[in-house]
Order: C-alpha cells, then sequence, then structure tokens
C-alpha cells in the first residue's frame, strides 16, 4: 500500500504505507524531511498538506482540536489538514496529498 | 565591555533535560546559569504541550507538560540556577583564560568553564508569513510581535491571526492606532473567551473591522507596507491600506546561532560521544533533543540519562583538582547536605 506525496517543489513520491501510522509518520519514513516540530501532538501545525478533493470523503473529519490548530498555519484552504492527524488505513491505499508552505 | 558573569555550567536552553542537568550538575557542586529565548521555563513542554498528558517519564504514570516542568523546578530548588530568560544565546568564544565566554542577544555575558546545549529543536521564533517580498518590510512595517507600542500610534494596522495575541494587540492597540483591521481566517477563534467577546463589541460598535479571510500579497515601497491584498470566499481579492502589519500565527523552532559556535552538527543535530556527551569542542556538552548518536531516541527520558553521565565528564572540568566520588541519593549524607535533607 501507499500514499503520494508531492513535495514542495511539484515532485510526486509514491511512498510505502503502513495501516495506523500517520500520514505525517509516511511521509518522514518515506524520506521527505517534514518539519513536525512537535512530534504528532497536534500541537504545531508544521506538518501541513492538502489532501486531493477526491479523498476527502474517505477520511474522518477533523476535530475541532485539528482545526483550531490550522490557525497557526499559512494558506489554509478546504482540502487543508495536519498530516499527523490522518491515520492510514487500506482504504485509503493511493491517498494523495500535497505539501504546504511550512510543512519543511 | 559588560563583566562578565562567572559561574560554573552555562546551560542553554531551559526545557526538561536542561533543568534536570541543573540537578545533576549540582549533586557535584556545579553552579548553573541557564539561558532560554522563551520567557518561561519549559521550553516546549510550556510552549507545544502545556496541557497535554506524558506517560513514558519513569515511575510518573502520567503528568502534563506544566506538571513536568513544575516538578523539575522543584527538584532543582536546592541548586538555586540562576535564569536569564527572554534571551538568545548568541556568541560563544574562548576566553584568553581557557574558559567558554557566551554573549547573548539581551548582551549578558557569561563565563564558565562548561557549556551545555540543550536547545532541543532550536529557538523558539514567530513564525513568517510566507509572502512574496515580505523580507523587505519585516522588522520594519511587518512585525510579529510589539516592542514599543508607541511607534504604532496613529497607523494604520492589519493584525492578521485568530489566537490570544492577535486578539489582544488588537484590543489594546485599538484605541492608539487611526484605525484596526483584524484578519482571520474563520470566524472562530482561539482565545480566551473575554478577548473574543471585546473584540466582538468593537466590531460592532465599529471601532474596529473583522474580515474573515487570508492575506496573499502586500504592497509598499523601502520598508514601507502600503496595503495588503486580503482573499475572502467567495469574493474578489481587494486592497485594504496600512501602514504596519502585525502577524500571529504561534512560534516555530529554528537552529539559530547556535549552529556559528564552532559546534561540529549532522544536519541541525550535534554528534556526540556517549560515553560523555562532549561535542567536538571540549567542555561544550549536547543533550536532549538536539544531540544525534547511533540508536538515539527523541524522548526525555533519554536525555535525563544524558544529563547525568554529561555531569561526570563537566565535574573534571570545573573541580579539576577533585576526585570524583560516585554516589546515591538514597544513602549519602553528604548529597542530602546539598539537597537540604535531614539525615
Amino acid at each position: 500500500m501507499h500514499i503520494y506525496c508531492k513535495d514542495m517543489e511539484g515532485t510526486v513520491h509514491e511512498l510505502p504505507a503502513t495501516e495506523e501510522w500517520s500520514v505525517m509518520e509516511i511521509i518522514r519514513e518515506g524520506g521527505i524531511p517534514m518539519l513536525a516540530q512537535c512530534g504528532g501532538s497536534c500541537a504545531c501545525a508544521t506538518c501541513h498538506v492538502y489532501v486531493d478533493p477526491k479523498w476527502k470523503d474517505k477520511l474522518p473529519a477533523p476535530t475541532e482540536e485539528e482545526i483550531g490548530m490550522l490557525d497557526g498555519a499559512f494558506e489554509v484552504t478546504e482540502d487543508s489538514r495536519l498530516g499527523c492527524q490522518i491515520f492510514f488505513t487500506k482504504e485509503l491505499d493511493g491517498l494523495e496529498v500535497t505539501l504546504a508552505n511550512g510543512s519543511v | 565591555m559588560t563583566e562578565a558573569v562567572q559561574t560554573d555550567v552555562i546551560i542553554v536552553g531551559a526545557g526538561p533535560i536542561g533543568l534536570f542537568a541543573v540537578f545533576e550538575l549540582g549533586l557535584y557542586d556545579m553552579k548553573c546559569d541557564l539561558i532560554d529565548i522563551l520567557d518561561r521555563v519549559g521550553g516546549q513542554c510550556a510552549e507545544l504541550y502545556p496541557e497535554k498528558p506524558i506517560y513514558d517519564i519513569p515511575a510518573v504514570p502520567v503528568c502534563t507538560g506544566t506538571e513536568l516542568i513544575d516538578r523539575l523546578m522543584e527538584q532543582i530548588k536546592p541548586f538555586s540556577p540562576t535564569f536569564h530568560l527572554g534571551q538568545m544565546a548568541q556568541k560563544l568564544e574562548k576566553t584568553a583564560e581557557g574558559k567558554w565566554r557566551m554573549t547573548t542577544d539581551a548582551g549578558t555575558v557569561l563565563e564558565a568553564p562548561v557549556v551545555v546545549l540543550a536547545a532541543g529543536g532550536g529557538s523558539f521564533v514567530p513564525k513568517k508569513m510566507p509572502l512574496k517580498g515580505i523580507e523587505d518590510y519585516e522588522g520594519k512595517s511587518v512585525l510579529y510581535a510589539v516592542r514599543k507600542m508607541d511607534e504604532l500610534r496613529g497607523k494604520k494596522i492589519v493584525i492578521s491571526g485568530g489566537g490570544d495575541s492577535a486578539l489582544d494587540w488588537a484590543i489594546n492597540l485599538q484605541p492608539v492606532a487611526e484605525h484596526v483591521t483584524l484578519i482571520h481566517r474563520r470566524d472562530e477563534f482561539r482565545a480566551a473567551p473575554d478577548s473574543v467577546s471585546k473584540m466582538r463589541a468593537l466590531v460592532e460598535q465599529g471601532a474596529m473591522d473583522l474580515v474573515i479571510g487570508a492575506i496573499t500579497g502586500l504592497e509598499g515601497a523601502d520598508g514601507q507596507i502600503a496595503g495588503v491584498t486580503i482573499k475572502e470566499a467567495d469574493k474578489e481579492v481587494r486592497q485594504v491600506p496600512c501602514d504596519a502589519m502585525l502577524a500571529f500565527y504561534g512560534l516555530t523552532m529554528k537552529l539559530g546561532p547556535v549552529a556559528d559556535f564552532g559546534i561540529a552538527f549532522e544536519g541541525e543535530l550535534v554528534p556526540v560521544d556517549t560515553a560523555t556527551f562532549e561535542t567536538n569542542l571540549e567542555g561544550v556538552f549536547a543533550i536532549g533533543d538536539i544531540n544525534t548518536y547511533p540508536g538515539k531516541m527523541k524522548l526525555i527520558l533519554s536525555g535525563f540519562h544524558e544529563a547525568a553521565l554529561m555531569a561526570k565528564k563537566a565535574f573534571t572540568y570545573v573541580h579539576p583538582d577533585r576526585r570524583y566520588r560516585f554516589q546515591y541519593t538514597t544513602s549519602s549524607s553528604n548529597l542530602h547536605d546539598k539537597l537540604g535533607k535531614e539525615d
């Protein structure tokens, strides 16, 4: 199983994905130096990604905490999520995300 | 020149590891001075997760970031460390006597035979907005902190952000500014309820503007901003004229001047010898999240262990004429004296 991660230069990386891992962890494990400064505790907004809209229905909705934390991110859109708060399941095989400004 | 404060150990970073280092060093008669860019102790525990639970501190089944720091402060109290808060360690040099001299951005000068980097992920600094050409205005008319409110008197100010800092400054500057426009991405604010009510009342009275949207561009010349471009949902972009913009998006960690201290780095981490946690520089140690070695795990408990081993080697620099005597706090009356405990 994989996710696809587009970096700041526009290059798409196919990254091996493990169930239960967060998208932030999958991106880091895949060798992309995502900042994720708080280590995945939804406390810093430096793992901000855009999720391709076609995957939106497959993702659990963000919690109030995650929505609040996105206030500390830049260029937030309707597709904005924190990578540390999306947990990979086999239904998400092929998930497409794009790194946002401030996440690397 | 400012007279240097003489101490035994200069610790850069007053997070959990820097604080526990005071304990381990104190047991062996080493006095510590700590420098931290934040205006309070605690580092990431205080800034990122004060209310979040930590479950992996040995023998403490659960505590919050704030509780951990409070307990460490209680634990190190007998050693009376000196804190230099709200200051960034800026320059490290060797003195003619062979000591280390550290200068902070506030002009504090400290001298000691030992320096301990316990700087975690670096210095907490405000997040900078990723807008084209913003560097030309930063520190002049685009600000991430307010030092002198007077400089903003009579000006048209745009404030971006939705937390306590954004709201506090919007409310405080409203009476002195010509006009304040608060811009936030959504019509909800993560701030003290009282501040939110005050801000909404000012908007209601027409004393302040609130725009739900985002700043997408800046215009101006020679460091002086003239206006910002604002995009509101489902609307055309528009310009809002202003003389100053304040942006409050929280803090981020940047390595900062420690990178130029002459310490060897691997990326943003400092390789250390795992017997002593010493860096390539004699008498300069690195403990906690900032160091790296084979098998390193970025855990608070790893940093505690590293602090104990560091202290053993630091002792040889601070007290070269004395023999290191390994003792247990349980049984040593000598250590009990230092901790202020009666036998």
